[in-house]
């Protein structure tokens, strides 16, 4: 089941060159850029990891791209986006994020029912991936 | 992205011009105002500019290649500047982002100024994220490696700059879209350092030599350099000046136009001092911007035997 997570996700995926114009259009607005990655897709996981430092000072997409390259050497079997924080108001708030890998299989969720008192049931969604450990799961 | 190739097939493949009118592009691209600023800016360096001409004539060509469909490989354009300190390796850079920027070799043009202590790491694991944290800042222009021998000591086999010699070598390689790397140096140093590193030499396209300026030049620039800060040398002073540049051409360290920089900033600082001493009254501009004889012969320079001592 392909996880539809930020921006762009209900389109087919990016290529290269969409990703590097996307990238450029966050840099040109002066947003700082970095990469993140992870193997839990929950849609409730916020806290993916850090690839590297976010870029701040990198006029060009090519720095992300080479960047991207790299990281999809070493975590190509994963999840990874995108997120570009925009520091003018002050603090730094997320302006636009979007998933640029994924595994080749994306095997989906399992919808748990909890049985409680009486009639009542709680749902609960578990991805079929998070049933292997971490740094296992897809691969 | 098929869906949106097929809604507009005429768009793919783009219309190829079948001529291409090279002296408007010329003009339109923005060249001639560079090289003419180079012309009007730049004193002396004659074969500097004649090989940045002969490379914008290159580019221009390619380029014009390159949108009728007959080139599809960016060239390399990686470049040295060799020439001994002072004589406008840093200022031609500058330029030359410039240049390829309008001709649309490199995205945005700006110029990434370096030493060995930038790309350079203090232990071992330092290097690569160092060296890679600058070439991220570059891409996009151009990196210019200042003093680009320190990076190689043979003498040390456990030097980090080896490392970061290999990285650049494979971006250089790999990403030659993204970014152009200058690097730069006193000519022997450089040449020695090709020799060592023969990955740079043939990943090198353009060898630009600097002169070094003749002392007619060096009065020319030392008055530019005083007309940007509106100040004026007087007759006697222009004598001294004259002969304060062949005296500090025969000291050490000499450093053409930048130790003509060094010696105006000192001549104004005895100039301020001399005004302050001997004024008993109010001066008018003319005095506040005139440099006089005694301002530049009180320099070090004139009392020492040639070959001496610095000449600071």
């Amino acid at each position: 089941m392909r996880i539809t997570q930020g921006a762009f996700s209900f389109l087919p995926d990016l290529t290269d060159d969409q990703i590097r114009a996307q990238v450029q259009y966050c840099i040109d607005n002066k947003w700082a850029v970095s990469l993140e990655f992870t193997d839990d897709p929950h849609p409730r996981n916020t806290y993916w990891d850090m690839w590297g430092h976010p870029m701040f000072d990198n006029p060009d997409a090519a720095a992300l791209m080479m960047e991207l390259k790299e990281c999809r050497k070493v975590y190509g079997d994963r999840y990874i986006r995108v997120v570009a924080f925009d520091a003018s108001p002050g603090w730094e708030s997320v302006k636009l994020s979007f998933i640029v890998n994924r595994p080749a299989e994306e095997p989906g969720y399992r919808l748990e029912r909890q049985e409680g008192a009486g009639r009542m049931v709680r749902y609960t969604t578990k991805p079929y991936a998070a049933d292997k450990p971490a740094g296992t799961r897809y691969g | 992205m098929s869906a949106a190739a097929e809604a507009t097939p005429e768009a793919l493949p783009p219309e190829l011009p079948t001529a291409i009118d090279l002296r408007e592009e010329f003009e339109t691209s923005g060249v001639k105002d560079v090289l003419e600023e180079l012309d009007r800016d730049l004193i002396g360096l004659a074969p500097v500019k004649k090989r940045i001409r002969e490379t914008a004539a290159l580019l221009l060509v390619e380029r014009a290649r390159r949108r009728m469909g007959l080139a599809h490989d960016t060239p390399t354009l990686h470049m040295s500047f060799t020439g001994n300190p002072g004589t406008g390796k840093t200022t031609v850079a500058l330029r030359m982002a410039d240049l390829l920027h309008r001709l649309g070799y490199i995205r945005k043009g700006h110029l990434v100024s370096v030493t060995r202590d930038d790309l350079v790491g203090q232990y071992i694991g330092h290097t690569a994220p160092k060296t890679k944290e600058i070439l991220k800042k570059a891409m996009g222009g151009v990196l210019f490696i200042d003093e680009a021998y320190y990076l190689y000591r043979p003498e040390n086999e456990r030097d980090y700059g080896q490392e970061a010699i290999e990285i650049l070598l494979q971006v250089m390689e790999n990403q030659r879209d993204d970014l152009v790397v200058i690097l730069a140096g006193y000519s022997q140093r450089m040449d020695r350092f090709f020799e060592s590193n023969p990955g740079f030499r043939s990943r090198i396209a353009h060898h630009i030599d600097f002169p070094d300026y003749t002392d007619g030049e060096l009065f020319r620039i030392a008055e530019t350099m005083l007309g940007n800060q509106n100040y004026h040398l007087d007759r006697p002073a222009a004598e001294a000046l004259t002969a304060y540049i062949t005296k500090r051409r025969e000291q050490p360290h000499f450093a053409n136009a930048r130790s003509i920089r060094n010696a105006l900033d000192r001549a104004r600082l005895r100039q301020a001092n001399r005004l302050f001493e001997t004024a008993n009254g109010p001066l008018d501009a003319a005095a506040l911007s005139t440099i006089s004889a005694e301002d530049i012969t009180a320099s070090r320079v004139f009392s020492m035997k040639p070959r001496d001592k610095d000449g600071d």
